[in-house]
């Protein structure tokens, strides 16, 4: 029996949904980068199920490119996320609101 | 033999650029020298040409040099090059002759003037412009040329610039220039259009190409070009202001050379002019509009070079009549013998300002002819030339024009020959005023003297003029011109058909266009004649009653004339005044106002909307999230829209 992609799909929904509300509703800056990888990872497993289905292997090129950027966007995050703990302790991310314009 | 023509031009630019660069080494006088030698051998170059052009005949007699491509757009080529034809050689010939002549009187003339190198190499460098006009294969050429000798005639006229007079004297002479050469420009523009090229062989072959109102515009357009060039009313107003240059400048480029530029382009184009009768006509008003105001404005000038400049204005303005009748010979004719007889008349008048201590007034002047002899005889020659007594040169050249006159119409011959009494009176003014009567200038020097020694602790004797004539550098081209304005008429004598030497010889340029008389008999030629001859006379006899025994006669100075008919003023009013107000306008209206205005409210507003929009960056990273999903989500449905969802 096989899967059908509708539910890859439906799978990936779902958890871009958890992540995307994770970023809006969490103050701590630790987890809301990991519900932004969440979403990453979510619409990676799109990619990979509409390239599966479409036999078009550009989804999964994609998939390599965002892995790669989030495994860069997660050593700057959290560099940036460990120096402002540093400065200030217990800071959510309500209080770290330096770039107001 | 023919490419010597490339050496007339070449050889003066060599005198230019050396004396650029090591002028000051080389010194006075053989900085001079050097200039003088570069264009008698410019002119020894010219005649070698000019023999070498003898041995073709009829059309076939003229000569085209190709140095190299200049540019090279699509269908349309201008070459470097350049045309020796009759007409060209005959200006060629002249422009070197007088030029050498006039360099040589140079020498003296300039003489402990700091800048002796330096206006040798201007003078160079202007008769180097003058050749490239006159040899110039096409328009272009021969614009390179007119903008090369507007040039010199700028820094010339503005050679002693520390006098303001003479600063902007030098600018009015570029500005009205410049308008006038916007007509040039666009008559070329209106050439390569109609015929696609510049080159005058190909535009005289191509002629049927443009229509006659095309033929028209193009004629009256260089026309106007050569009214700035050519100091025709009524743009002369900066010929009388461009006598602030030294006389030698004065007699070579602002009478014998660049203002007849005018008149050899018109000539030049004949082909055009003849297929455009209304342009003719035009030219020849103009012609005659100028020649009386400008001889009129002569008769009440007091400065002995100011006279000189309303005449040469006044002989420009015969010239045109030629060009205008389709006396095309005639008006080359005349420019060569204006060339000999104006020359001589200015080097004779600087012979007496450099006599006087740089004294220009004639009412400060008086009895010179005994202290001045040859420069009186000289001035008499000049006096007799221009006025048109038989045989002076004048008279063959000015009856040639005259005639042709006559047969166009005789109002344009009335006033003509009005004009020729006009000449002959002005020149016996100032003759009668500088030569004759008594001796003003005694009086009246000393007083300047004494208040001059006073006032720099100096000894009197050395600031009282003692006139005297030059020595044989400033002399021996006054006579050399008095002999050239005394026979210049055998150029073209009409007693016979052989006798039309210039006639035959510019021929094969003017070709077809030669008019046939027609009403103009032999008795018609006779009783004209003699009307030209008496008019001179008498002229010029009333002006010796009335001008030897008393300098001062306001009545017959009326202010007007003294001021040239207002004509520079009225121009001042209209043209420079209001032009100042809209400058004035622009700069304290437009400029800060609207351009400053807009540029800042462009800055103003840019910083509105930044303002507006800075309150959306709150900081808050969910917040700005928020903003971020739903634009995507907007995004998404704006697309899902526009997709036919």
């Amino acid at each position: 029996m096989t899967v059908s992609v509708g539910w890859y799909v439906g799978l990936g929904a779902i958890l871009f949904s958890i992540g995307f509300v994770g970023v809006l509703i969490r103050r701590n800056v630790l987890i809301m980068l990991m519900c932004v990888e969440l979403m990453l990872n979510a619409s990676n497993l799109t990619l990979v199920s509409y390239a599966r289905q479409l036999k078009d292997i550009g989804g999964q090129v994609d998939v390599f490119f965002v892995l790669v950027v989030a495994a860069a966007e997660v050593v700057v995050g959290l560099a940036i996320v460990v120096s402002i703990f540093r400065k200030r302790l217990n800071a959510t991310a309500d209080d770290i609101s330096s770039l107001k314009g | 033999m023919l490419h010597a023509v490339v050496l007339i031009p070449l050889l003066p630019l060599f005198g230019a650029f050396t004396l650029a660069i090591f002028g000051r080494k080389i010194g006075e006088p053989k900085a001079g020298w050097f200039a003088t030698l570069c264009v008698f051998g410019s002119f020894v170059a010219t005649v070698v040409t000019y023999i070498g052009l003898l041995d073709s005949k009829g059309i076939n007699r003229s000569f085209d040099e190709n140095l190299f491509t200049w540019m090279n757009v699509g269908t349309f080529h201008v070459n470097v090059g350049f045309l020796a034809d009759p007409l060209s050689l005959t200006m060629a010939l002249f422009v070197t002759g007088v030029s050498a002549l006039i360099h040589l009187y140079s020498i003296e003339y300039m003489h402990k003037d700091k800048d002796f190198p330096k206006f040798f190499m201007y003078l160079n460098l202007f008769v180097t412009s003058m050749l490239v006009l006159v040899l110039g294969s096409s328009l272009l050429m021969t614009f390179v040329g007119w903008e090369g000798v507007g040039v010199c005639s700028y820094f010339l006229i503005s050679f002693w610039f520390e006098r303001p007079s003479a600063a902007s004297a030098g600018k009015k002479a570029m500005i009205v220039n410049r308008i006038a050469d916007v007509g040039f420009i666009l008559a070329m523009f209106l050439c390569v259009k109609s015929f696609g090229s510049l080159d005058y062989k190909v535009i005289f072959a191509s002629t049927n190409l443009a229509t006659k109102g095309t033929v028209t515009a193009i004629v009256l357009l260089a026309f106007l070009g050569a009214m700035g060039k050519s100091a025709q009313f009524p743009l002369f107003g900066w010929l009388a202001d461009a006598m602030e240059g030294p006389t030698p400048v004065s007699a070579l480029i602002h009478a014998a050379t660049m203002v007849t530029a005018g008149v050899y382009l018109m000539v030049r184009l004949n082909p055009l002019l003849e297929l455009s009768p209304d342009a003719s006509h035009v030219i020849a008003i103009v012609g005659i509009i100028t020649a009386f105001v400008a001889a009129a404005a002569g008769t009440s000038q007091d400065d002995i070079k100011k006279v000189l400049a309303y005449s040469t204005v006044s002989q420009l303005g015969y010239m045109f009549i030629g060009v205008g009748t389709g006396d095309y010979v005639g008006a080359i004719f005349l420019m060569v013998t204006h060339a000999f007889y104006k020359a001589l008349l200015f080097l004779s008048s600087g012979s007496v300002i450099h006599g006087m201590n740089d004294e220009q007034n004639l009412k400060l002047m008086g009895a010179l002819r005994k202290l001045m002899p040859v420069t009186a005889v000289a001035f008499f020659v000049g006096w007799m030339a221009i006025a048109g007594v038989p045989p002076f040169a004048g008279f063959w050249s000015k009856g040639d024009v005259l005639l042709h006159a006559f047969e166009e119409s005789p109002i344009l011959w009335f006033f003509g020959v009005a004009t020729a009494g006009l000449t002959s009176y002005y020149m016996g003014r100032e003759y009668s005023l500088a030569f004759l009567g008594d001796e003003r200038w005694k009086y009246m020097a000393s007083k300047k003297a004494k208040k001059k020694a006073k006032k720099f602790e100096i000894s009197l004797d050395e600031h009282v003029p003692h006139p005297h004539d030059p020595t044989y550098k400033m002399l021996f081209p006054i006579q050399g011109l008095a002999v050239l304005a005394i026979l210049g008429g055998v150029l073209n004598l009409p007693f016979a058909s052989s006798l039309h030497i210039l006639e035959h010889f510019l021929s094969p340029v003017i070709g077809s266009n030669i008019p046939h008389y027609k009403v103009a008999s032999g008795t018609v030629q006779w009783v004209l004649g003699i009307v030209d001859a008496v008019v001179a006379v008498g002229g010029g006899f009333l002006a010796y009653r009335i001008w030897s025994k008393d300098a001062f006669n306001p009545n017959l100075e009326p202010e007007f004339l003294a001021n040239a008919w207002y004509l520079d003023k009225s121009l001042d009013t209209v043209v420079a005044k209001s032009g100042t107000k809209v400058a004035n306008f622009s700069a304290t209206v437009i400029d800060p106002k609207i351009i400053d205005g807009t540029v800042r409210g462009i800055a103003v507003a840019t910083l509105a909307v930044g303002r507006g929009f800075r309150k959306l960056a709150s900081g808050f990273v969910r917040r700005e999230a928020l903003i971020i999903a739903g634009g995507t989500v907007a995004l998404i449905i704006f697309a899902g829209i526009r997709g036919g969802w």
